[in-house]
């Protein structure tokens, strides 16, 4: 462990030295930050009634939007001559969200990402290839410093910059031990590690992989540690929030441990707002504790997973937040269950012959109906209806388990699910309208 | 002695049959017996066809989800009775039929029964020992 006395503290003291943080946060953002100062207002909030943790559930959520209204500099806490670095995220609304980084911060973030690196099992003799893009983006110069401060051989492959010939060349004639990146470009370098003739286990080195900044799933996992003959770890973090590093898989990856010294993580309902308690399904909610130019309170990540507070095989204390299950943007409410379609996509996707196409449909009847209709493969597809229908039942039975609402599965043709160019319209919903 | 049944998945609803049969007339495939199967929303229709792959390539290439397999050609006299004898053989054997379907012959006064079973090696020993041909799929084709 890259700072055991932390990381190992009990649950306890944990909480205590949350509350002393998040008090002093509190003091911070309102007394430096006029965004923070006319929220508290509003919410006829002061500062000093903040003495328990449960007392976070009173702060106004902060929202990217917000971040977007403030655009660029107008969350800072700090003049912008202590100010760094920036970074920026575009999205794909229009206006970018601006990130700014004091000193300290980076220094913070290094360290955190370093206790990160660590949690997966990546030392100083390592030598990492950073193959995340290296700019504005934070994944890039995120792992940098990380393995710069844990003191790994760090070389900054920089995805997007350098080509991928390049990449595998490194990786074959550098003996790179460990290899960050998104799941997606892991997938591609080892396919073209593939057609160059490399054999992974004989031509890498390679032990471990960090992958995150997009959602990806354990088949993906599987898929990779079997194409590149490592051991993948899955790794999460904000842009608004420092970038990568926020939470990472410890060598059980029962979860991603959320480092609760620098950040207190709540899940809400995404719909009333309400705090959810561990092991219950919702949006991550996240207030920075040690941020220093741009602390954030009550930040809605809009990603949903469920916090599990039970003690780790590993030994750390840390929560830790499950595979991302999907974006809150993106829920439905079927019968008031919360369902997220790529909780269905999991589901099909471990049924083999099954998944690649597939649609729900939402409509009311005079209760919600869920159906997921699934194209019959030959992989799947049997002259005996018996075994058909049994399929059937299997795909609606494992969606039960994981949805807690029931679905009707169809069986249809191949090609009778709409194909449209880059992203398929897997969820029709057809109840507006309807009371 | 097998013959090979081509199967097609298809949904439950109008024009799909019609598809299917469309399909293997342009292509000058000939059906010899079909047998349609449904269950809810969707059905299998089953076809003993002169060319099975041919059948299966050309309906895989409209999009179709097809099938081939084995199944047995049994003869059966048009008659009372006959279908029993052959049911009780390969009951009285232990082997199951998962489906079957028949047609007659034309002019020459026989029957014949498709069926799917469990364990063809075993069915074949079994009828044959009653004495019940099989035919091969060149005769299916002549009668």
């Amino acid at each position: 462990m890259f700072e055991p006395e932390m990381e190992t503290m009990p649950l306890k003291e944990l909480k205590e030295l949350q509350l002393e943080r998040l008090k002093a946060t509190v003091k911070y953002c309102y007394e430096n930050v006029p965004f923070y100062r006319k929220k508290f207002k509003e919410a006829q909030l002061s500062p000093s009634d903040i003495r328990s943790l449960d007392d976070l559930a009173k702060i106004p959520f902060t929202v990217k939007d917000d971040l977007r209204d403030h655009y660029p500099y107008g969350i800072l806490a700090k003049p912008l001559k202590e100010v760094v670095r920036f970074h920026s995220s575009s999205g794909t609304t229009g206006i970018p969200t601006v990130v700014g980084y004091t000193k300290k911060d980076i220094s913070t973030w290094a360290r955190i990402m370093a206790r990160g690196l660590a949690t997966a099992g990546v030392t100083s003799e390592d030598i990492v290839q950073v193959a995340y893009g290296y700019g504005l983006f934070t994944g890039g110069l995120g792992f940098h410093y990380g393995c710069e401060e844990l003191g790994a051989a760090t070389i900054p492959a920089g995805g997007g910059i350098t080509p991928t010939k390049r990449q595998i060349q490194i990786m074959k004639d550098m003996h790179s031990t460990v290899l960050c990146c998104t799941p997606s470009y892991a997938l591609y370098l080892a396919e073209e590690a593939k057609k160059e003739g490399i054999d992974p286990e004989n031509d890498f080195s390679l032990r471990i992989g960090i992958f995150g900044a997009e959602p990806w799933s354990e088949a993906t996992r599987k898929k990779i540690e079997a194409a590149l003959n490592l051991r993948a770890h899955d790794v999460y973090g904000l842009s608004e929030i420092w970038g990568p590093g926020v939470g990472m898989e410890c060598e059980e990856r029962a979860g991603l441990h959320i480092w609760a010294d620098h950040f207190i993580m709540e899940v809400i309902d995404p719909e009333t707002g309400e705090v959810l308690e561990p092991g219950e399904k919702g949006e991550l909610v996240f207030t920075t504790l040690t941020r220093d130019a741009m602390p954030l309170l009550r930040y809605r990540s809009r990603d949903i997973s469920v916090v599990e507070e039970d003690s780790c095989a590993c030994g750390r204390t840390h929560p830790r937040m499950l595979r991302i299950l999907g974006r809150s943007d993106d829920m439905l409410i079927i019968r008031g269950v919360n369902v997220f379609p790529s909780q269905v996509e999991h589901v099909l996707m471990r049924i083999p012959g099954i998944g690649d196409h597939y649609q729900i449909i939402v409509d009311r009847d005079i209760l919600d109906v869920l159906r997921v209709k699934v194209e019959v493969t030959p992989e799947v597809f049997s002259d005996k209806l018996a075994e058909l229908e049994a399929l059937r039942r299997r795909v609606e039975e494992e969606l039960a388990a994981v949805l807690n609402v029931r679905a009707k599965v169809e069986l249809v043709e191949p090609g009778t699910i709409p194909r449209t160019p880059g992203k398929a319209q897997r969820v029709v919903d057809l109840r507006k309208g309807k009371i | 002695m097998v013959v090979e049944q081509v199967s097609v998945f298809v949904e439950n609803k109008p024009g799909r049959l019609s598809k299917v049969t469309e399909i293997l007339g342009e292509a000058g495939i000939n059906i010899r017996a079909l047998s349609i199967a449904e269950l809810g929303e969707f059905g299998v229709i089953r076809l003993i066809v002169d060319k099975p792959h041919e059948a299966k390539a050309v309906l895989t290439n409209s999009g179709f989800t097809v099938g081939v397999n084995k199944v047995l050609a049994i003869e059966m006299g048009d008659e009372p009775g006959s279908l029993a004898k052959i049911a009780s053989a390969l009951g009285d054997a232990g082997v199951n039929i998962d489906y079957a379907y028949a047609f007659i012959a034309r002019a020459k006064e026989k029957a014949v029964l498709i069926a799917r079973v469990d364990d063809i090696k075993k069915a074949e020993e079994v009828l044959s020992r009653e004495g019940i041909r099989l035919l091969e799929a060149d005769e299916l084709q002549s009668i």
